[in-house]
């Protein structure tokens, strides 16, 4: 771990410093999420270091508990997608034939509808529950997922070492965990990076449609819509948790850059 | 002597490599060559993968491949040092006075662009020929070239002819300009070698009929002595060795010529067949799914214990499929294979371990037969603790004793794949599949991505190792000199069937059948005045008939 | 026939077929979830009587099949159904918003379509030096923000604090092109933005490709300039990966539509999406649904017909 790049450091440092809010949001954040504790937008003050929203709450509360809503339903959503999408990815890879077929052929169905539209088609007759919502990205994402890992697969399992271990007998266990999955961990790690950012958007404006998650509850993409009236009289209390979005997602970028980067240089050349 | 139409001195290469996430390096490719080059006259470049022969060639047009620099020398053509001109005056140069043609002609024509088009564009944009007269050259040099239909092949795509004959147009695209210097880059190592032959010949008549002077880079010193009258030979981007061809053929000064010229001498003498063959292979035919045609029509071999068996054919000549359905990847529509006196199965996933124990595969790419994620320790043990289970130290001093019998000794047990030489990878492949103590082993094309002197050095090897643990080889070739050294059974493949087959000393004894004459005729010889004998042979032979 | 014929052919009936497929997705994510529309349409307070009313009304009390299948009958006669929430036809109340939308979409597409194409360029002349390594850090952030966080920005700025364009994009039929334009221009702005980060970034990757192929070497031995190997070489082989870039981006705008009608309130088919989707008004929702999976899967349907048509291969068999 010691050639880390400067610019994976930075993203490093950031996503940790996130995490850590995420989950130590109850002993951090000065105020309770919907504790009303002064005027409507104050200015940012010694008292509230953002100032406060557009029912007087304190902004900077709000946003450490927005944070934690928003990556846990990340968090949650990207987990699900990727056991999914990997899973069925490297068996319809492992299997070929008509499984293939038939699971490759249902996720471009899937995938000809945008994923915000088909959300928003969902979501127009169920509840909008955070339960819901993960399933919903999850499982939507996955498709994602699973072409990613399906092609990954295809790849490794054309290779002379995995024709070798079959030849030796080798039973399909063996196969998968030793000889394709260390192959395959790198860019598929990176591609959870991704799928968590893409989480982080997908659910923020969700919120932000007014269709994610439900007030008083805080997410970020929530934040901005209660907010977003401040806007035309230049309070910048909505692009608060923006900025917080972008800091967020270019910190993952940059770790999973650096991970994918990490495998291209150990397939070409020596060391 | 004239003023030579190629001066170079004391050129040096390098270029910089990036590592992602480090610091650039650099690298020098060539360090201080100088040779000359008189008009009309061939000069072969010759050497190993990393010589720097390409990147020399490309010099003598002041061009450096991808991150490739010229870094210092001089490089005169025509009077003129073309390093220190302005790119403007180089471009005047390159397509006029020096055309180049690539290994891979396949991929040097642009697929969108008909044949007529790009052979002739160098020689119009350059101002040297009109439309209508570079297109009559054009139709000469293909007819010059043995082309067919030479009016109307330049209205095709590239697409649309074979590999040999877009090779050709490649020799027309370059000699259509009229050039004073023509770089040939690995012209016909890409192509059969029946193939080979025939482009051969055309290049050579080719250059002798417009008078141009040639660079010719090839890794294969049989094929130089045909065409070149000087041969420099280069080794790790130094000049080992400068001279006439025959003083380089026939009187060789450096060892690493010597090596050179001596490849593929290895001889071993062939062992008569036994009453029980190892691995017999009775009416066999096989087919791709979805496919309608057979890729092998009733195939009938035997190996014998301890001995080798060549299975040698061109592409498309199903010999790997013939190891693809031994093996059982690719079970066969009808017809038996019987191993050690019991009939297997024809599936893979049917076969007991025993039988796949005693049956091992080494491949053509070590590379991507060595999995990237594991230590040559772990590749090697793996089959001991599978099929013996070998643990802890017993199983250390297995790997051990397998490492030295394939010469690679310490040092090698925790290394990964890409810290090892293509020749070192391919002996652990070679370790890997000993481990298991087989019976057979199928060796498929193990040497054709190698190096000549790495590769006689597999041979070696594999040879040694048949004498001391008495292993057979089914050994899948393309290559004929390969087969004669370590042969001693030979079958003939052809379109999906054995046309001839036998011990060694049979097959490559007279008389033959039309394809094996073609094919044995066809291997370059190291002989000066070879492809002169063999084309007026085959002339004779057709007017014979 | 020319086996080219044959493979638009079968494309553009592969097209229809996933977007029937599409419309059965859509009809059945609406339809047979467990949540019962008209349960959620009323609320959980509904009493027995209002819920079997809306239920008949909405004919939920036939079989899926029934259902789907007098649905996309009305479909392809045009009829699109009537809203839930004021009863008004729905082909009628689209027919204009689907206008405005396809009119921000165009201006986007019209600006931002050259730009990226240009920029692209200039990041594989400038391989690896500093527009390239810039072009590169500006893609990692656009990919990593929001489109609202831009639309916000861009209005907090651009409308508030220098007072250039209005931040609410309201347009009429009365008004001239040049105050339509005027009203969006902030929004094409986003869009842009939000397109041109990938679009670039593909283009470059499509250049670069075909720029690093042997027979652009060939070219270059011939001693061609290099505007020359461009325009003769690159570009007929560029042409197919560029357009397919275009098409994904286009693809890509039309549902980055949707957010930023929300963010400027602009009267198109997004804003009108959203609105009926927290109204739970399932027509209303089916029928946009659709619309959007339809230009979505035509834009790609563009892209892989552009591919067939460029590739020599296939245009000239053997």
């Amino acid at each position: 771990m010691k050639n880390i790049p400067i610019s994976a450091m930075i993203g490093l440092f950031f996503t940790s410093i996130y995490f850590f809010m995420a989950i130590f949001a109850p002993w951090l954040a000065p105020y309770g999420m919907a504790e009303i504790v002064g005027d409507v937008w104050e200015p940012s003050s010694s008292e509230f270091l953002l100032g406060t929203d557009s029912i007087g709450r304190d902004l900077l509360s709000r946003m450490i508990y927005g944070g934690r809503t928003t990556i846990f339903i990340a968090t949650a959503a990207t987990i699900l997608s990727f056991t999914l999408g990997s899973i069925l990815g490297f068996f319809a890879a492992v299997s070929g034939g008509w499984v293939d077929q038939a699971i490759s052929r249902f996720v471009d169905l899937i995938m000809s509808i945008p994923s915000l539209i088909f959300a928003l088609v969902v979501l127009s007759v169920m509840p909008t529950t955070v339960p819901i919502l993960i399933i919903l990205m999850g499982l939507l994402d996955s498709t994602r997922v699973y072409r990613l890992a399906r092609a990954v697969a295809v790849d490794i399992t054309v290779m002379d070492y995995v024709e070798a271990a079959r030849l030796r007998g080798e039973k399909i266990g063996w196969i998968i965990f030793r000889e394709t999955l260390p192959n395959a961990l790198s860019p598929l790690i990176a591609e959870m990076g991704l799928r968590f950012i893409f989480a982080v958007l997908f659910v923020s404006t969700l919120s932000f449609l007014g269709l994610g998650v439900q007030p008083p509850q805080a997410d970020w993409g929530g934040i901005v819509k209660e907010n977003k009236e401040g806007i035309n009289y230049g309070i910048q209390a909505a692009l608060y948790p923006a900025y917080a979005i972008a800091t967020l997602c270019i910190s993952i970028n940059l770790v999973a850059d650096w991970i994918l980067n990490r495998t291209t240089s150990l397939k070409g050349g020596r060391g | 002597m004239t003023e030579p139409l190629l001066k170079v001195r004391g050129l040096k290469i390098g270029a910089t490599a990036y590592p992602p996430g480090e610091k650039p390096i650099d690298i020098k490719i060539v360090h201080g060559v100088d040779f000359d080059l008189q008009p009309g006259k061939v000069l072969g470049l010759i050497g190993e993968s990393g010589a720097g022969k390409s990147t020399i060639g490309l010099a003598a047009m002041a061009y450096g491949r991808g991150g490739v620099e010229i870094t210092g020398g001089e490089v005169w053509v025509n009077g003129r040092d073309i390093l220190k001109e302005r790119l403007r005056a180089v471009r005047r140069l390159r397509g006029a006075e020096v055309t180049y043609v690539s290994q891979s002609a396949a991929a040097s024509f642009n697929p969108a662009k008909k044949i007529m088009e790009q052979v002739t564009e160098a020689a119009i944009y350059q101002n040297k020929f009109s439309k209508a007269e570079a297109e009559e050259r054009a139709v000469d040099l293909f007819r010059k070239l043995g082309l067919p239909d030479p009016e109307t092949i330049g209205n095709r795509y590239p697409h649309q002819v074979s590999g040999g004959q877009l090779q050709r147009c490649m020799t027309a695209l370059a000699l259509c300009p009229q050039p004073d210097l023509v770089v040939f880059d690995e012209p016909t190592t890409a192509l059969d070698v029946t193939t080979q032959i025939d482009v051969l010949a055309a290049i050579k008549e080719a250059i002798a009929a417009t008078g141009v002077a040639a660079l010719y880079i090839t890794h294969d010193l049989a094929v130089v002595a045909q065409v070149s009258d000087h041969i420099m030979v280069l080794q790790q981007g130094d000049m080992v060795e400068y001279g006439t061809v025959d003083q380089i053929i026939n009187d060789p000064q450096e060892d690493y010529t010597k090596a050179l010229v001596s490849v593929r001498s290895i001889r071993h003498e062939e062992k008569t067949p036994t009453d029980t063959p190892v691995l017999r292979v009775e009416n066999v035919t096989a087919r791709y799914a979805g496919t309608d045609f057979d890729v092998l029509k009733k195939i009938n071999v035997d190996v014998h214990p301890g001995q080798t068996l060549a299975v040698v054919g061109e592409s498309g000549s199903g010999k790997s499929t013939l190891a693809r359905v031994i093996t059982g990847l690719l079970p066969p529509s009808d017809g038996t294979i019987t191993f050690d006196g019991r009939e297997l199965a024809p599936a893979l996933a049917q076969r007991p371990i025993e039988d796949l124990r005693e049956m091992q595969m080494i491949y053509q790419m070590a590379d991507t037969a060595m999995n990237p994620r594991q230590t040559v320790g772990t590749i090697i043990g793996r089959p001991l603790e599978f099929y013996f289970g070998l643990k802890g130290k017993a199983k250390q001093k297995r790997i051990q004793e397998l490492l030295d019998e394939i010469e690679l000794g310490d040092g090698f047990h925790d290394r990964y794949a890409a810290e090892l030489s293509g020749g070192q990878k391919q002996r652990v492949c070679i370790a890997r599949a000993l481990a298991a103590k087989p019976k057979l082993i199928i060796c498929d094309e193990v040497t054709s991505a190698l190096d000549p002197l790495v590769a006689d050095g597999i041979l070696k090897l594999l040879l040694n190792l048949q004498k001391i643990e008495d292993v057979a080889y089914l050994f899948i070739t393309h290559d004929l000199a390969t087969v004669k050294a370590i042969a001693d059974s030979i079958a003939v493949m052809y379109q999906g069937e054995v046309v001839r087959y036998g011990t060694k000393s049979q097959v490559l004894s007279p008389p033959f059948d039309d394809y094996t004459d073609l094919l044995l005729s066809s291997v370059p010889e190291m002989k000066i005045g070879w492809l002169e004998e063999t084309i007026a042979h085959r002339k004779m032979e057709s007017a014979g008939h | 026939m020319h086996p080219i014929v044959k493979l638009i052919a079968q494309r553009l009936a592969l097209g229809l077929l996933l977007l029937f497929a599409a419309s059965i997705l859509i009809f059945v994510g609406t339809s047979i979830l467990p949540g019962d529309v008209a349960q959620s349409i009323l609320g959980q307070s509904a009493t027995p009587e209002a819920l079997a009313n809306m239920r008949r009304e909405l004919g939920l009390n036939d079989p899926a099949m029934t259902r789907y299948f007098a649905w996309l009958g009305g479909v392809l006669q045009g009829d699109l159904g009537t809203a839930l929430t004021n009863g008004r036809d729905i082909a009628e109340s689209l027919g204009g918003r689907l206008k405005n939308t396809l009119f921000l979409a165009f201006w986007a597409a019209a600006i931002s379509v050259p730009l990226a194409i240009f920029l692209g360029l200039l990041a594989v002349r400038y391989k690896d030096r500093w527009p390239d390594k810039l072009i590169s850090a500006i893609t990692l952030t656009t990919i990593s923000i929001p489109e609202f966080m831009i639309g916000y920005v861009l209005i907090y700025w651009v409308a508030i604090k220098w007072r250039l364009f209005p931040s609410v994009a309201i347009i009429n039929d009365s008004m001239s092109l040049g105050a339509k334009l005027n009203a969006i221009a902030i929004p094409v702005m986003v869009l842009t933005l939000v397109v041109l980060a990938h679009m670039m970034r593909m283009t470059r990757a499509a250049i670069l490709n075909v720029m690093q192929s042997p027979y652009i070497e060939t070219a270059e031995l011939k001693g061609l300039g290099m505007l020359k190997i461009i325009r003769k070489h690159a570009f007929p082989n560029a042409i197919a990966p560029i357009v397919n870039v275009v098409m994904l981006n286009l693809a890509y705008l039309v549902v980055g539509v949707v957010v930023v009608e929300v963010v400027f309130a602009y009267p198109g088919m997004g804003q009108y999406l959203v609105d009926h989707v927290s109204k739970r008004d399932v027509p209303v929702v089916q029928a946009c649904g659709l619309i959007f999976a339809a230009v979505y899967i035509g834009l790609n349907l563009v892209a892989d017909i552009v591919s067939i048509l460029a590739n020599p291969r296939l245009r000239h068999p053997k």
